[in-house]
């Protein structure tokens, strides 16, 4: 019988170095599914805007209603971000002279728009309809969590096709009545799946889970 | 050469010559679905590059896929009353096109203009567009438009210009505008009129001379009359040598609209209502194509036979009687006699309608002939235009020239139409246009006529403007802006305006005053503005003298050599929208040539001068001289050339320049419709042509099924045949028992179900939804190189079958397009479900899962998928990014699509109604249409809900001769087709005449 070309000691290094390698691969399975998921890439972005705008104060102290400001959110597919008029319609009277809104009123004076950074981007390839969501009865909170106690908006949810099926598949617990839709501290009195359930019959709600649904 | 033989290969139905024949060219085609990849990918140093190519594509993802992109949302500043972004807005305005106008709907997203609609209150337009009017977005945003004045071939500024027109056209220093010219295309705007008006009172030494390339010779009735025809009321129609459901239309659709209705054989209450149609002409025209009786005949020769007729009829007067018997048995004597009967036995029923490229002499055979058939004034009206030159254009402009050439014309201001490059070549107008010392040229574009004139200021596009256009009938729309000029453009009013000091000086303010006083204050003219008609401002109608003078004329006899026809371009029309990509790769309805022009010859003549497809020829004319390839017309007249005028262009721009060959180095002034001293002779060499009548061929050659599948891809009959069998259409192809295969099929019993039925009977085969749906769609254009490698990207194509033998076909388009099959063969072989069905029957296509396999489109029946060889959107310049529909994905390479239809308008409309009024169920009354539906001049394509039985898609698809293509294939399709009826008069046996 001839010399084996390694000593028989190799197999120990051979079972090791494979378990290794295996471990390795599903360390870096992991990782991927952890680092590059929406959850992790996505969410907890927090750009930092032109004006240090807070939400916390205007939407949370003041109350004032989110559909002051993106007045379209009910008539179109975009939720529109106010005008700088929309802005001045107060702040010609409140804090006029405060230095934090002097690219507020430079905008204003000079025609320049104040440029926002976005920060729920979807991909081109989605037509996401806030009307549609809106008058349906999906608060803002579903999507945009609680902005009214945000001073920097933050992207809270993932915002990915999986997260955005799960509530297609099984809309009822995440609707409530449309008059609360902007109310993002509206706790529901009894089951919500049962006042989901109401809203459904009541308004023909039928989510499209079909590819053009969203994408066209 | 293609050696045709139709015995041999006894095809009923064939969509080109190289099919007839069953060339191995052709069979290449068929084999391959994308031909010119097949093969490729397996050479080492291919292989290699791609390899090459992936790593260096990873690097580059590697570095950018770590930051995410920062995105900014520029806001209005203030507040724009009812805007709300992301929502469109609907203008009503007017397009002029060979100086008519038609009145549109432009769709405007967030301040641009994206997609053109035909304004359905406008007499003219009833909603429906063609394709110049569709692809006229497109040259908005051309990158190539003048973007400054350009002084004497540098750049200038606008500054400049305006001293210099201050100092040159100086009302004080030249007494009455003492050699002064205008030279404009013809004037049917009432604002520009009142400016003419008003030149000619404070400047009366100014001329004013109006040139259109493509007019026709209208002395037959004085320049100042117009004739409007009414097809509606037409039982029988003759058209000698007019095109007048497509190219002759007019710059309307409204021929269209009357010819399909009556052709919409058992929807409503027109059934048995069919009118029959005859066509004269030496090319094969979609009109011929439409025909149930279509003789070809030389132009030439058709004043004699024009003649004949109307001797036949009877000259004299209004009193009809028929003249002598019938005699002769040839073809011109039996089609003589059968359409004496014919239009005698439908008195005030018929028309004859002379087409634009016939001397004055047949049209005024054409108006003596309904004149004794009692016409006038129903099927044919005649309206007086507003006072102008009433002498024939040619004659103005040979004036004009005379004038520039002797030096007598100091200033010139043209104000576009490129008359450099469309004036007759024997006026040499270019060269004496550079003897003008003053010159001015107004033009979108940089063309050959600017290129001659001192001066050339940018024009601002129609959709940038404000103005005012009359309809052929003077009804007067109102143009309105939708967007400010991109490159500062001005109009020709403002020009006008300046140099003869009017009172207003801004386009605004000069339609604005002169409407508001015409109308009585701001209500009437804001109503006007909004419904895009002025009311009461149609031209009175005449009972005109007619100029027999021409007619009387002996007509010329048939020349024995070859003759020549100028015809207008199906794509760049006059050489107007040569820099307009979307119509250069539109193919030709009846060539399928993309991206030139060529000389067309009929195939017996092309046999005669040993000549085949591709061969370039050389053709003289008097000391003139031209090269273009031949294509060969199956069923044109023999010893005929047909060339389409407007390619060729020497100073264009990217997309144009050069393109094709220019036929109007041919054209002069004796001879502008007809050449016939020509000398064709072989140039030797061959051109590339890139033509698309083989591409997407449906059908196996070699399979024993063809023949009979083929019969069942279009399907034509007899009216008679039809009323006597309804069922004779659906046994057209043999019947297959067809099993259910899956266990639980999807259930389409509920919800809207959508569906669309095209009526083969009524469509004319115009192309008009071809570029609907690129504009809608964001369809790409690929380039001349790729559509000969069948990559062209149109998701709506028209097959164009020839029936018969070579010499003398009829002919039939079909548009084809996403069948939306219900058992769909491209969804099962997706690998990813990239390509899925909808609860509501479509067809989905998820561009982001695709990987692009191509196996959905290898396994497509109807082969309507079309892939993304390459990015054809990378060099797209940044200003016609705008042209984009914002609700469409703008795909990538790699990826495959198809219609889709219109999901984008069917989601909006169901969020719209679903938001206001809780209601899921879509009824015709919504008015949801496709891009393609809502172009189509003829109503031909009619999509809805085919679940709510009084749809009229659902209405459709219950009578007798709809019908599905490969419905033996078990695919259930959604589109289906309504089979085409013919008229014929049973005294001209056959269509062939």
């Amino acid at each position: 019988m001839p010399r084996p070309v390694f000593p028989k000691s190799i197999d120990k290094y051979v079972r090791i170095g494979l378990a290794l390698l295996g471990a390795g691969a599903l360390a870096g399975a992991g990782a991927y599914t952890y680092f590059a998921h929406p959850n992790f890439t996505e969410t907890g972005y927090t750009p930092t805007q032109p004006v240090r705008y807070s939400h916390k104060l205007h939407a949370g102290q003041l109350g004032i209603d989110c559909l002051y400001c993106h007045y379209t959110v009910n008539k179109a597919g975009y939720a529109a971000i106010p005008t700088t008029e929309v802005c001045m319609n107060c702040h010609a009277q409140v804090k006029p002279q405060s230095g934090l809104l002097q690219l507020v009123r430079d905008s204003y004076a000079k025609g320049n728009s104040i440029p926002w950074v976005k920060v729920h981007r979807l991909p081109d390839f989605v037509y996401f309809n806030h009307q549609a969501h809106v008058t349906n009865g999906v608060s803002c909170v579903s999507c945009h969590g609680r902005v009214d106690q945000m001073i920097e908006v933050k992207q809270v949810e993932p915002l990915n096709m999986a997260w955005c099926l799960d509530c297609h598949r099984n809309p009822a617990p995440r609707l409530r009545p449309v008059e609360h839709v902007t109310n993002l501290a509206w706790i529901p009195d009894r089951d919500p799946a049962a006042i989901g359930h109401e809203i459904i019959r009541a308004k023909n709600i039928n989510p499209p889970q079909n590819c053009s649904g969203c994408h066209r | 050469m293609i050696q045709i033989q139709t015995k041999t290969s006894g095809k009923e139905y064939w969509r080109s010559l190289d099919e007839l024949a069953g060339t191995p060219k052709f069979q290449e085609w068929v084999r391959d679905e994308f031909p010119s990849t097949a093969g490729e990918m397996l050479s080492g140093t291919s292989r290699r590059n791609v390899l090459k190519l992936m790593a260096a594509s990873f690097g580059l993802a590697g570095l950018t896929a770590c930051r995410r992109p920062v995105e900014h949302i520029l806001p209005n500043v203030r507040g724009v009353e009812g805007y709300i972004p992301g929502k469109p807005w609907f203008y009503a305005t007017a397009m002029s096109q060979a100086g008519s106008g038609m009145g549109l709907l432009v769709e405007v997203h967030d301040g641009r203009p994206t997609k053109i609609e035909g304004n359905p209150d406008h007499p003219f337009s009833l909603g429906a567009t063609n394709s110049f009017h569709q692809a006229s977005v497109l040259s908005l945003y051309d990158p190539d438009r003048m973007r400054n004045p350009v002084n004497e071939e540098r750049q200038a500024k606008w500054e400049d210009f305006n001293n210099w027109i201050k100092q040159a056209f100086d009302r004080a220093r030249f007494g009455g505008g003492n050699g002064w010219r205008i030279l404009s295309e013809r004037v049917t705007s009432p604002s520009l009129a009142a400016l003419r008006t008003h030149v000619a009172s404070t400047l009366p030494n100014v001329r004013w001379v109006e040139w259109d390339g493509l007019a026709a010779d209208s002395s037959a009735l004085g320049t100042n009359i117009q004739p409007l025809y009414n097809f509606e009321k037409a039982d029988v129609v003759l058209s000698l040598d007019s095109d007048f459901l497509h190219q002759d239309a007019g710059g309307t659709v409204l021929p269209m609209k009357q010819y399909g209705r009556r052709r919409r054989i058992g929807v409503d209450d027109h059934d048995g209502e069919m009118n029959r149609l005859y066509v004269i002409e030496g090319r094969f025209s979609l009109t011929g194509s439409a025909a149930d009786h279509r003789l070809r005949m030389r132009p030439s020769e058709i004043g004699s036979f024009a003649a004949d007729l109307a001797g036949r009829l009877g000259s004299g007067g209004n009193q009809l009687q028929v003249v002598g018997e019938g005699s002769g048995t040839d073809l011109r004597a039996r089609w003589l006699s059968a359409l004496v009967k014919d239009l005698a036995a439908h008195r005030g029923r018929s028309l004859v309608i002379a087409g634009p490229r016939q001397p004055a002499a047949v049209h005024a055979l054409a108006h003596q002939i309904n004149q004794a058939l009692g016409n006038v004034g129903a099927t044919v009206t005649y309206v007086q235009l507003p006072a102008g030159d009433n002498r024939p254009q040619l004659e103005v402009l040979r004036e004009l020239v005379r004038d520039m050439s002797s030096g007598a014309v100091s200033h010139l201001l043209v104000l576009g139409g490129n008359p450099a490059f469309t004036a007759p070549a024997d006026f040499n107008f270019e060269a004496n246009l550079r003897k003008v010392s003053n010159s001015l040229y107004l033009g979108q574009e940089y063309d050959e006529t600017a290129a001659a004139c001192r001066w050339a200021v940018p024009e601002a596009h129609y959709l940038e403007s404000w103005g005012d256009v009359a309809a052929p009938d003077g009804t007067v729309t109102i143009q309105q802006p939708m967007i400010q000029p991109l490159y500062g453009g001005r109009t020709a009013a403002e020009i006008v305006a300046l140099i003869s000091g009017y009172k207003d000086q801004q386009s605004y303010q000069i339609v604005r005053n002169l409407w508001e006083q015409r109308l009585g204050g701001e209500k009437g003219w804001r109503k006007a503005l909004h419904d895009g008609i002025v009311p009461n401002t149609a031209w009175p109608t005449v009972n005109p003298a007619l100029n027999t003078a021409g007619a009387a004329q002996p007509q010329q006899g048939a020349s024995s050599g070859i003759e020549l026809q100028f015809v207008p371009s199906s794509s760049v029309y006059d050489g107007r929208f040569a820099n307009n990509g979307w119509l250069q790769e539109l193919p030709d309805p009846m060539t399928k040539l993309t991206w030139d022009n060529a000389a067309l010859l009929s195939p017996a003549t092309a046999k005669q001068l040993g000549v085949a497809v591709a061969d370039v020829i050389t053709i003289e004319r008097g000391g003139r001289r031209i090269e273009a390839p031949v294509m060969i017309q199956p069923g044109q007249a023999d010893n005929l050339v047909v060339i389409a005028v407007g390619y060729g262009r020497r100073v264009c721009g990217n997309v144009g320049r050069g393109v094709g060959v220019n036929a109007y180095l041919l054209r002069t002034s004796d001879a502008m419709t007809v050449a016939r001293d020509i000398r064709i002779s072989k140039a030797g060499g061959r051109y590339n042509l890139a033509f698309t009548e083989e591409h997407h061929i449906i059908g196996d050659l070699g399979a024993p099924e063809v023949q009979k599948r083929a019969r069942g891809l279009v399907r034509e009959l007899p009216i008679e045949e039809y009323r006597e069998d309804p069922k004779a259409v659906a046994e057209m192809t043999e019947k297959i028992e067809l099993f259910q295969l899956y266990e639980t099929p999807a259930d389409y019993s509920r919800g809207n179900q959508w569906g669309m039925a095209i009526d083969l009977n009524v469509c004319t085969g115009c192309n008009a939804c071809v570029v609907a749906c690129q504009a809608e769609n964001n369809v790409p254009i690929v380039g001349k190189e790729q559509v000969a490698r069948g990559r062209e990207m149109h998701w709506l194509r028209l097959d164009r079958y020839y029936k018969g033998d070579a010499e003398n076909p009829t002919s039939i388009s079909e548009p084809i397009l996403c069948m939306h099959c219900e058992t769909a063969p491209c969804e099962n072989v997706c690998p990813v479900a990239a390509t899925v069905h909808s609860p509501e029957g479509l067809n989905d296509m998820a561009y982001n899962r695709c990987v692009g396999t191509r196996y959905c489109s290898n396994n497509c029946p109807y082969k309507v998928r079309r892939f993304n060889f390459l990015n054809w959107h990378k060099d797209v310049a940044k200003v016609t990014e705008m042209v984009f529909q914002p609700d469409v994905t703008v795909r990538m390479r790699g990826v495959m699509e198809k219609c889709t239809y219109c999901v984008q308008r069917i989601q909006d409309k169901k969020i719209e109604l679903k938001s206001a009024e809780r209601r899921l169920w879509i009824t015709d009354a919504d008015h949801l249409q496709t891009a393609c539906q809502q172009a189509c001049p003829s109503e031909a394509i009619v999509f809805g809900n085919i679940n709510d039985p009084d749809s009229m898609v659902a209405k459709l698809k219950q009578l007798p001769r709809n019908y599905g293509l490969l419905e033996e294939l078990n695919t259930r399709p959604r589109t289906t087709y309504l089979a085409c009826l013919r008229n014929p008069n049973p005294e001209l046996e056959g269509r062939h005449g």
